[in-house]
């Protein structure tokens, strides 16, 4: 086997776990049909990987074009309508076709069988099933792209949605479909959850990743079955007439929103609750320090699961909605703060007196826990009934989902990707290239979106393609971060691809993580484990040395994985 | 792999043992139902929220369903649920000979039901008795006589029917009733046309509904709420609390959202009895080359659960659609 | 629940008189469903009644024909759960569509296309 490959072998060091040129999932068999049809988590976890990065490219692309039209008042490169179905655009391939899939389609579903220590998913056929209902959904995506775009926003509110001439059936089409590729990601991983464990590794001994990555699920399956009945009445409504949210036909347009945010308030959670998953492991790691608060935390990420089911009003409270369901909304709402607060408390716990080393990861993951407790916190001036009546619907929510969002979740989910780079890859990146990205995109990000906040409170309007010229300094510095954020990305981008041509040969555990991806070689074999892998607590790094000659860690009980 | 013991043909690779394979499918099948419950639940929701709001319609409109044939469709639907749980018990007994003839009952009462439905809907379909945009109800003595009239003149321009001053009461006489009958019988074509040829009758070629673009490329657009002068509702109705005994009756606002939900309910339930009818029809191929027994059932067991599922929603839509009191 | 210590799965058979019984239940509250509509129980006891009939007859094929009691246990934890979001989605629409109702300015209407 490892004859074609020996070319690679002229490179300057491969430490002992490394794979490339031996048997690993990657040369395990080889053509076009053995990644499309492959039932191996890996490989379509690097195919949900290209895929939402190809996703995420397009969307950022839109997002560009959007602040760059706001960079002065009035029209600077297109008219209206092409602003509209730019910023529709964005949110929907952002939120839709990147960021659900994000974390636990593309990353999770790496890692999760490999943190388990199980040889796949439970159902890999599913698996490979739900990779391909996101093509099918980014195709229709595209289709409705290609039929004169759509302009209703992300939310699809009616009846707008039900009366506008854009192409919406092909995008709601689109998302029905990418709802079930959720759906099946979420089944799939509960059951792997539940029955793919090794022997003894107890609920409380899962890394917390898996406990994110759980609880998201849930509410994966709970809540996008909703999404998917509510597309289907807007397909019907545009399609048939049936007028549930059509008033025209003795609807109620305000029973749509109610629909759409029973399952988008949860879905934010689908959103984060991964990332925040992420930045427990790379918090832990990277302080060479047990995590703090371990069934907290991980208790923490069920009860925002089932929070985030009771709170959804909170995005209705200038829709229309009665005054009582506002009080009641605005009161639970709060609820959902506490689950998250007691993260970053625990993780800040988890930072004091560690060692601290400042590697890429860990600056992403730094960058998290700053930039999503400013989205956390603003997050409660709009959910108190009476602030939110003044901010809604201005660049003040705009800021705030950004904020929890990107600087969220994006920022995590860049995180894990630099973690697991390694694993995957069996190369390590530059870390120069690595932590400038990290360096201009929490720069970058910030001067976007911290001036929205302003921006908001102002009166600007959120969606508007013109605005008074009072407002002209704050879109302006809004767009230089989004360029500088661009920067950033590009950096990202550089620093991965280079990797994979000159990076070096990764060992099996670079960072002295203890969870099980990294007892297992980089990248790993194809069944994942040579033998059973051995659990124990993987917040305990006391077994892990650094070792020079391999530029990793090695176990102190070295058996010399040579 | 790891194990030398024996590893069964149906035991997939990553699962230690058959026990361990069968009680993680089972669970998969047992979300994978949650997932259509809350699927349907949105359908209960806008049920609950319309009946809640406007009892009045439900109690009218219920009487142009056919208890009996709901009834009858319940009795075919539970019959062939048993049928689906015998099918499973003799795949657990391995009793080879009565799985396909249990799965083949089970079929015979899918295709009674639909065959049920679908005397059911073509009777609707004959009434006009359709979703919102479609609805035309046109039976004599439960609608104005102006209406029939308006009927008489043919499909083709009803818009002018409505107008003639139905007992519809949905309050789109005014532009909107142009919107409606259009729509009835052109499809999209009123939408189409409005997007496709920008303005053919308007002088400045605006888009239709815009009242002037800015320079800037803004466009002002006009309001699309009719205020209530402009849209007179129509006669205001109450409705009789003996709707029931007494046949039809003055038929309240609204109506037409009962068919709808009645359309969509009764309609996705049917989808899954077709998707149903798919699956045991596999089920039954592989049967009858001796696929199942004692030690691997799992299809069957899943399908099964399925296919009780589907008969579960139906316990409730015949109560909630064809019984109202 | 169906489980041996080496593994091997062993079917749980429901016996054919539990199949049948609840068959026969089930057609007899139908029967019931049915015959109630002619009562008149007064203000909504109507759809009370039916809808306790038709969780009766609901439950009865979740437990026997669905398997569910003598399956594991955290199987009826999803379904109750989902049963339960469903719930609480049907009550606050309920709640709310019933309290903005009144508040709704009878005539306006979104004309949905043009307004000529
Ligand atoms: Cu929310």
């Amino acid at each position: 086997m490892s004859t074609p490959e020996t070319k690679r072998g002229g490179l300057p060091h491969q430490p002992p776990g490394n794979t490339l040129g031996k048997e690993n999932y990657l040369n395990a068999s080889r053509g076009f049909l053995s990644w499309a049809l492959t039932l191996d988590h890996k490989r379509i976890g690097l195919m949900y990987l290209v895929s939402i990065l190809t996703a995420f490219l397009g969307g950022g692309l839109a997002a560009l074009y959007v602040r760059t039209e706001l960079i002065a008042p009035g029209q600077t490169l297109g008219d209206a309508d092409m602003y509209n179905q730019a910023f529709t655009l964005h949110g929907a391939i952002m939120v839709f076709l990147f960021i659900i899939p994000g974390i636990p389609a593309a990353l999770g579903n790496f890692v999760l069988p490999l943190l388990l220590g199980a040889k796949d998913v439970a159902f890999p056929r599913l698996n490979l099933a739900s990779y391909w209902l996101w093509v099918c959904g980014a195709i229709f995506a595209v289709i409705s792209l290609a039929t004169g775009g759509v302009d209703t926003g992300w939310t699809f509110y009616t009846p707008y949605s039900s009366s506008t001439t854009t192409s919406v059936i092909p995008i709601v089409t689109g998302v029905f479909i990418l709802g079930f590729s959720s759906i099946f990601t979420g089944l799939n991983f509960i059951v792997t959850t539940h029955k793919l464990r090794p022997k003894n590794m107890g609920w409380f001994n899962m890394p917390l990743v898996m406990w994110a990555l759980y609880s998201t699920a849930i509410i994966q399956v709970l809540a996008t079955p909703v999404l998917a009945i509510t597309l289907l009445l807007l397909i019907a409504e545009r399609a048939m007439g049936i007028g549930i949210f059509d008033p025209a036909l003795g609807g109620d347009a305000v029973l749509f929103q109610h629909f759409f945010w029973f399952y988008s308030h949860p879905a934010v959670y689908i959103m984060i609750l991964p990332a925040m998953g992420i930045i427990s492991e790379l918090i832990a790691v990277f302080s060479r320090k047990h995590i703090f608060g371990y069934t907290f935390i991980a208790y923490s990420s069920v009860a925002i699961a089932i929070f985030g089911f009771i709170v959804w009003g909170h995005h209705m409270f200038t829709s229309g909605q009665s005054d009582l369901l506002n009080m009641i909304f605005a009161a639970l709402t709060f609820s959902v703060s506490i689950p998250s607060a007691i993260k970053i408390w625990n993780w800040l716990a988890t930072l004091y007196k560690g060692s601290i080393s400042w590697d890429t990861p860990m600056l992403y993951a730094l960058s998290f826990i700053i930039l999503f407790t400013i989205g956390g916190l603003t997050g409660l001036f709009l959910g108190m009934l009476a602030v939110d009546v003044f901010l809604h619907d201005t660049y003040f929510v705009v800021a705030h989902f950004h904020y929890v969002m990107f600087g969220g979740t994006v920022i995590a989910f860049l995180g894990g990707l630099f973690y697991w780079w390694p694993k995957m890859t069996g190369r390590m990146y530059s870390e120069t290239s690595g932590r400038l990205s990290a360096a201009l995109i929490f720069i970058g990000f910030n001067l976007t979106f911290f001036i929205q906040f302003i921006l908001g409170s102002q009166g600007m309007p959120r969606r508007y393609f013109d605005y008074l010229p009072r407002y002209e300094f704050y879109h302006q510095v809004s767009t230089i971060g989004a360029y500088i954020t661009a920067l950033g990305f590009m950096v990202a981008a550089y620093s991965l691809a280079m990797s994979l041509v000159r990076g070096k040969l990764a060992p099996a555990n670079p960072w002295g993580g203890n969870s099980l991806e990294w007892h297992t070689t980089s990248p790993p074999p194809l069944h994942n484990f040579e033998g059973e892998p051995r659990s124990d607590d993987p917040y305990d790094y006391g077994d892990w040395k650094w070792d020079d000659s391999v530029e990793g860690f090695v176990r102190k009980d070295a058996e010399a994985t040579a | 792999m790891s194990h030398d013991h024996d590893h069964p043909s149906y035991l997939q690779h990553h699962f230690d043992t058959p026990e361990q394979q069968f009680t993680s499918s089972k669970l998969g099948m047992w979300l994978f139902l949650a997932t259509e419950v809350l699927m349907f639940g949105g359908l209960f929701c806008a049920y609950s929220v319309y009946r809640g709001n406007h009892p009045e319609i439900f109690m009218y409109a219920h009487q142009f369903l056919d208890t009996k044939l709901g009834a009858i469709n319940t009795v075919v639907l539970l019959c062939s649920s048993l049928t689906m749980a015998w099918a499973v018990r003799a795949a657990q007994l391995g009793q080879k000979r009565l799985l396909p003839f249990m799965l083949i009952l089970t079929l015979a009462g899918a295709f009674g039901f639909m065959g049920i439905k679908y005397i059911e809907y073509s009777s609707k379909f004959d009434h006009g008795l359709l979703w919102a945009r479609a609805y035309e109800p046109h039976e004599e003595g439960h609608h104005g006589d102006d209406h029939g009239d308006g009927h008489e003149a043919g499909a083709a321009d009803h818009g002018a029917a409505h107008d003639g001053g139905d007992d519809h009461g949905d309050a789109d006489h005014n532009g909107a009733a142009d919107h409606n009958g259009a729509s009835d019988h052109n499809g999209d074509a009123a939408h189409e046309a409005a997007a496709g040829d920008h303005g053919g009758e308007q002088a400045e070629a605006l888009p239709d509904g815009v009242l002037e673009i800015l320079p800037s490329g803004l466009k002002v657009e006009k309001s699309t709420i009719a205020p209530p002068g402009s849209a007179p509702s129509g006669t205001v109705l109450t409705v009789s609390d003996d709707g029931h005994g007494e046949h039809h009756g003055p038929e309240p606002e609204k109506t037409k959202v009962f068919f709808s939900i009645y359309f969509l309910m009764t309609g996705l339930h049917g989808i899954h009895v077709l998707g149903g009818i798919v699956v045991i029809f596999w089920l039954l191929f592989k049967s009858l080359g001796g696929a199942f027994g004692p030690e691997y059932y799992t299809p069957v067991d899943l399908v099964g659960l399925y296919w009780h599922l589907v008969d579960l929603i139906w316990i409730f839509l015949f109560p909630l659609l064809y019984l109202i009191h | 629940m169906a489980s041996s210590t080496d593994g091997k799965h062993v079917p749980h058979v429901v016996p054919l008189w539990i199949l049948i019984g609840v068959l026969a239940i089930l057609l007899i509250l139908t029967w019931a469903t049915v015959a109630v509509t002619s009562f008149d129980f007064g203000s909504n006891m109507n759809l009370v009644v039916a809808m306790v009939i038709a969780v009766i007859k609901a439950a009865l094929v979740v437990m026997f024909f669905m398997h569910l009691v003598w399956d594991r246990p955290f199987n009826t934890v999803i379904f109750v759960s989902a049963l339960a979001f469903v719930g609480l989605f049907i009550i606050l629409a309920l709640l709310d569509t019933g309290q903005y109702q009144p508040t709704m300015i009878p005539g306006y209407t979104a004309a949905g296309g043009v307004v000529p």
